[in-house]
């Protein structure tokens, strides 16, 4: 049990790094990602361990609106690009201040 | 329905169908207002006069016409109270009243505002004979402030004159101050009784502790001296003067006036059975009435002689109520209410005559010019100075027979001096308006009043001679003593008679002091042995104190409308524009600087936020766990 969680957790702070520091749109996305597959997995480890299905339902649940979610953010990310000519989170700033 | 009840509610109903009539449709009756008005208010008249008899040869009544406040404990209905006091009041109310509208139609003929008069003249009648029959004091309040209000409009009639506007809000607000005592009188009342009918809150009195009765006398009387002008209320009416003269005539000589007066008549109960509030009312009574006497020595402008005279005679019938002599109040009250309302309609008829001229400077000989104006505004004249056998000499002196015989002497010995006063003024202004040598303006026509103006002048002027036979001294054996007396006599007595002087020696002091008057402005008018400049700087300090009304509108000015104006600027500059504003736009402008500062914080960088709300993740899970 203690190292699926201990896995998912390092899965997340990678993933939460990666959201942090990079600036390309497309990993910022990857690592959203990761960190969603993350959670996924400490999901079924719970779910295994406590006997339970309700984590496994769960699972299913983020996977479904993750792909769903994931749809939408490549439509943002190609206009974004076609907007700006680039994938640079960092010129997506117009909303400041 | 009875048909004594019937006449009861139509008297008030004619002038009040008037006031809907010329108020909504005034503009389609244009000229014939006024003659329909004052047909509305002559049927009010004859009704009263039969009312009169009906009460004279049975006994007064009193009835609901439906109840209007029904709340709890708290019970006030439109209710009438006809007894003896009521119908002689409203017989002279609605009489009164119909010679001046009769006059008013002269007078005002092509005025711009005709049926607005005639509106409010008949809301001013409806309103004046509700206040007198009403049976209750949350209705005699109502009514108490709308003749202040209809005296208020007839005021500021010329609106577009500043100083008539002026004096229709001096008038309004003087009177504000003593209906505030009025008012709280009330509710004292209501407090300690738990009703407001006169015949209940009666029964109450005499079981009261005397110190409350008292406390409810003097908020009442506060009420009387705002409306019927006395000191230190009286500034109100001089400048009154402003507005048409047959509305001085009517409202500030003759009705709304002497409401105060009638007040007190018809709550002598409260006030006999409270002595210091009596004195009170004796008191300021006596001060006006030399007050006013004083000031108006020295004064030029005609209508504000009148007015002046008007207070102090005001100041007569307070006497004469804060003695106990009822009846001889009234009785003054109704005298002079024919005689002062008779000089307001002659002075009126000498400012049509010579095209609004007030000035008695700019007056003179204009007894050749004006004859009928100049007789009666005589007798009037010879009514108020109290020389037989003109009214005013049977009412002034049945009371000034009652002080003296109940032993207020000093009262009565001011009473003398203001008899000696009184025929001095009105006999200069007759001398230098009618008999000395003109000074007009020889381009100027002048010319008599029509018909419709002196006919009603000289039925009033008849009626000052007539009328005061009916209180034929002495006084208490006379009809009119006879007829009113037995209305006041659960009046409790408080002063009783310690003398009793004959009325012929008492009567023969103050025709003395009348003529003596009269001669006294022949000497120095007419004859001229003696300047009038000459005593004027004999006597250089009162005179100025005369001339300038006692510096009273000076004396309010520094005192109290000063410090008000300086009170209310610091109101508006600090309090409204320092605290209030402050606080409302502080508010705001908290928000905008708090909200330059969060701003800040929402810089465009999705990496920022992400990391905030990482560390908010991080910061959330370590107090999770340490706690």
């Amino acid at each position: 049990m203690n190292n699926y969680l201990t896995v998912a957790s390092i899965i997340f702070c990678i993933g939460a790094l990666g959201v942090i520091t990079r600036k390309n749109l497309i990993v910022v996305f990857m690592s959203l990602e990761l960190m969603f597959n993350a959670a996924n997995l400490g999901f079924v480890a719970a779910s295994n361990y406590l006997n339970l299905i309700s984590g496994d339902i769960f699972v299913i649940f983020i996977i479904v609106v993750a792909a769903a979610e994931a749809a939408i953010a490549l439509g943002i990310a190609i206009a974004f690009y076609r907007e700006k000519g680039t994938l640079d989170i960092d010129r997506a700033n117009e909303l400041k201040n | 329905m009875d048909i004594k009840i019937l006449i009861t509610w139509l008297i008030p109903l004619f002038p009040l169908s008037g006031w809907l009539l010329w108020g909504l449709f005034g503009k389609y009756f244009k000229g014939l207002s006024g003659y329909i008005a004052s047909g509305f208010v002559g049927v009010s008249f004859i009704l009263s006069v039969v009312l009169f008899f009906i009460v004279a040869y049975s006994h007064g009544f009193t009835d609901t016409l439906y109840p209007w406040v029904h709340a709890g404990i708290f019970k006030a209905g439109v209710s009438a109270v006809i007894d003896r006091l009521s119908v002689v009041m409203l017989v002279m109310v609605t009489g009164v009243s119909t010679l001046v509208h009769i006059y008013s139609i002269g007078y005002m003929e092509g005025e711009k505002g005709f049926s607005r008069y005639f509106s409010f003249l008949n809301l001013f009648v409806f309103s004046m004979i509700m206040l007198v029959i009403s049976n209750n004091l949350l209705l005699l309040y109502v009514f108490w402030e709308a003749v202040g209000f209809c005296s208020y409009v007839l005021i500021g009639f010329w609106y577009e004159k500043k100083s008539a506007s002026d004096a229709g809000k001096k008038a309004f607000i003087v009177n504000r101050i003593g209906d505030f005592g009025f008012a709280a009188g009330i509710f004292l009342l209501f407090a300690t009784t738990k009703t407001l009918n006169y015949e209940t809150v009666f029964t109450f009195i005499p079981s009261m502790p005397v110190y409350t009765t008292t406390a409810i006398a003097l908020l009442l009387f506060a009420g009387a001296v705002g409306k019927s002008a006395q000191f230190p209320l009286h500034v109100w009416l001089p400048d009154a003067m402003e507005g048409p003269t047959p509305v001085s005539a009517l409202i500030h000589a003759a009705t709304m006036v002497t409401a105060g007066v009638y007040m007190i008549a018809r709550f002598h109960i409260i006030f006999s059975y409270s002595p210091a509030a009596s004195e009170v009312v004796l008191a300021v009574g006596t001060f006006t009435a030399f007050f006013a006497a004083f000031i108006a020595l020295t004064q030029f402008d005609i209508k504000r002689i009148i007015a002046y005279s008007t207070i102090s005679q005001l100041g007569y019938m307070f006497m004469a109520v804060g003695i106990g002599s009822y009846t001889a109040g009234i009785f003054h009250l109704i005298s002079h209410a024919v005689f002062k309302g008779l000089l307001f309609l002659t002075a009126g008829s000498v400012m049509h005559g010579l095209s609004g001229e007030l000035d008695l400077r700019k007056m003179g000989g204009l007894y050749s010019k004006m004859k009928t104006t100049a007789v009666t505004f005589i007798v009037g004249g010879l009514a108020l100075s109290g020389i037989p056998p003109f009214s005013g000499f049977f009412s002034k002196d049945a009371i000034l027979a009652d002080i003296y015989n109940k032993g207020f002497y000093f009262a009565w010995a001011i009473g003398e001096i203001t008899a000696l006063m009184t025929a001095f003024y009105i006999f200069r202004l007759i001398f230098l308006a009618f008999f000395s040598e003109s000074k007009l303006d020889p381009a100027k026509h002048v010319h008599e009043s029509s018909k419709i103006m002196t006919v009603p002048m000289i039925i009033l002027a008849s009626l000052a001679v007539i009328i005061g036979f009916l209180g034929m001294p002495p006084f208490n054996e006379s009809l009119f003593y006879g007829f009113l007396h037995t209305d006041f006599k659960n009046a409790a007595v408080f002063a009783p008679a310690v003398n009793n002087v004959p009325w012929y020696i008492l009567s023969l002091i103050s025709v003395l002091m009348g003529l003596s008057g009269i001669y006294a402005a022949y000497i120095l008018y007419i004859k001229k042995t003696v300047s009038p400049e000459k005593i004027k700087s004999i006597f250089k300090p009162l005179y100025a104190l005369s001339y300038n009304k006692v510096y009273i509108d000076e004396i309010y000015n520094f005192l109290i409308v000063k410090p008000m104006l300086v009170f209310f600027d610091f109101l508006w500059r600090v309090v409204d524009i320092k605290i209030i504003d402050g606080a409302v736009n502080g508010t705001a402008s908290a928000f905008s600087f708090f909200s330059v500062k969060a701003r800040k914080i929402q810089n465009g960088m999705l990496m920022s936020y992400i990391l905030t709300l990482s560390i908010g993740a991080v910061a959330l899970l370590f107090y999770y766990f340490i706690r």
